[in-house]
């Protein structure tokens, strides 16, 4: 694989750059290709955990491009769906022991969600579009860009809910103290938290209005319904 | 302690698959422009639910769990196999998924062909794994309970892409704010479907009916968040 990769181009060519790039902006996975919604906003009550789903999301993302990559002629084509499942499940299984070890209290609260970082659809999405037909550094560029850009729209949408939904930013108070009695910065002229914003529904809205806003500066990216 | 009516009540309406927790949203988004094909996925979505649940449910329950193997013998009592959960997971719903579609193929070829295209990629749908996952969480105690579950969590999300797709064959005829046309719209009508759904909490299931009349989304909200932490 090494010699391949030295007789081809350079590391960071212009191609490369854009395959991290790209998926930053005008084909961000979340926002324009609709894919991983499904973990994406139920964990974003919280900035801590998008921060930390992103960061399993990139590992996995990674590591499953460049080991499918790797694999991408051995894989008989039939059973290729079963085959990057169990590749991108073993990774899972490894990111899952990882949290708990270390962060037991996020893992408790991510609960379910580690686990369904395997059926994210931008990780299949990635093995079978790109990773299956490209060689392994450029997988690990196009993994490498996919897992920011979802992860960028993850923590803007969790800054979002956090704090208006519980007026702080990765715990730490921003508005002041909202306990009643002893209020102090904003909530002393009356400033209440917006409940609405921890509720389910909001992240919908939020990342609703984040595909309104990028597409009315992008003109481009506008569907005929 | 929930009868398997309220677990199955409960799994479609306030702990709605799409509304509560997101899981299927990419389907969700995708296969939702007709009615028709929003039908075919809801039912395959059902079907495929309602087999792997319950199978998965006797994988952790006989396998998997601390202690589960002790009908083995003695010497197995303490082997704790959790942390395989996820791949034994996966590989049962990819494996009965494609035993479905073999079936299914053979025997009911009317159901295959409205089915057909579906099928495949239910196996990377999110409710499904997510469906397992929450039996898991949830220790449901039989597998009628973890059956229930799974049958009124498939109902649930097809109550919701049907909705959803019958909202956005009408939405063609609407004037859409250009940035907004396609998905943003749909985004912000599933949250405002989502918002109705809300009101679902307040049905109270079982014994734990209160003895007060009226009382307001907000504490039912708050009693679920500690019941969520007991």
């Amino acid at each position: 694989m090494s010699t391949e990769k030295k007789s081809s181009e350079p590391l960071f060519s212009k191609k490369n750059k854009k395959l991290i790039t790209d998926p930053l902006t005008d084909n961000n996975p979340v926002t324009i290709q609709v894919l991983g919604i499904c973990s994406a906003l139920a964990i974003t009550v919280q900035v801590n955990q998008a921060i930390v789903m992103s960061m399993s999301v990139l590992f996995v993302i990674i590591m499953g491009n460049w080991i499918v990559s790797l694999l991408r002629n051995l894989i008989p084509s039939r059973i290729r769906i079963i085959v990057q499942l169990l590749i991108v499940a073993s990774l899972v299984i490894i990111v899952d022991q990882v949290l708990a070890a270390y962060l037991p209290d996020l893992s408790e609260k991510l609960s379910v969600f580690v686990g369904l970082i395997i059926t994210n659809c931008i990780i299949m999405g990635r093995l079978e579009a790109f990773a299956m037909a490209n060689k392994p550094w450029p997988s690990i560029l196009d993994g490498f860009g996919n897992g920011v850009g979802y992860g960028a729209i993850l923590i803007i949408v969790a800054v979002f809910r956090e704090l208006f939904g519980s007026g702080t930013l990765m715990g730490i108070p921003i508005f002041g103290n909202p306990l009643p009695g002893e209020e102090s910065g904003l909530y002393e002229l009356g400033y209440q938290n917006n409940n609405l914003m921890i509720l389910p529904p909001m992240a919908l809205i939020i990342v609703g209005i984040i595909i309104w806003v990028q597409r009315s500066r992008n003109k481009a990216l506008i569907e005929e319904h | 302690m929930e009868s398997t009516l309220d677990i199955f009540v409960k799994a479609i309406f306030s702990e709605n698959m799409i509304f509560a927790y997101f899981l299927g949203m990419c389907s969700y988004l995708a296969v939702s422009k007709t009615v028709k094909t929003a039908v075919g996925l809801g039912a395959a979505v059902i079907f495929v639910l309602t087999v792997t649940v319950p199978v998965n449910f006797l994988l952790e329950n006989y396998v998997l769990k601390e202690g589960a193997l002790s009908w083995l013998g003695e010497e197995y009592a303490e082997l704790d196999l959790s942390f395989l959960s996820f791949i034994m997971y996966i590989a049962v719903v990819a494996s009965i998924v494609q035993l479905v579609e073999m079936l299914v193929e053979k025997f009911a070829p009317a159901l295959y062909g409205a089915l057909g295209i579906f099928l495949p990629l239910i196996a990377v749908n999110c409710s499904i794994l997510g469906g397992a996952l929450f039996m898991q969480e949830r220790q449901y105690s039989t597998i009628l309970d973890a059956t229930a579950f799974s049958l009124g969590s498939g109902v649930g999300w097809f109550i919701a892409i049907v909705a959803i797709a019958a909202i956005r064959e009408k939405l063609r005829y609407s004037n859409v704010p250009g940035p907004l046309r396609g998905l943003g719209i749909t985004f912000i009508v599933t949250g405002l479907m989502g918002m109705a759904f809300m009101s679902f909490m307040g049905i109270k299931y079982g014994k734990e009916a209160p003895t007060e009349d009226v009382e307001t989304v907000t504490t039912m909200i708050d009693t679920n968040k500690e019941n969520n932490i007991n």
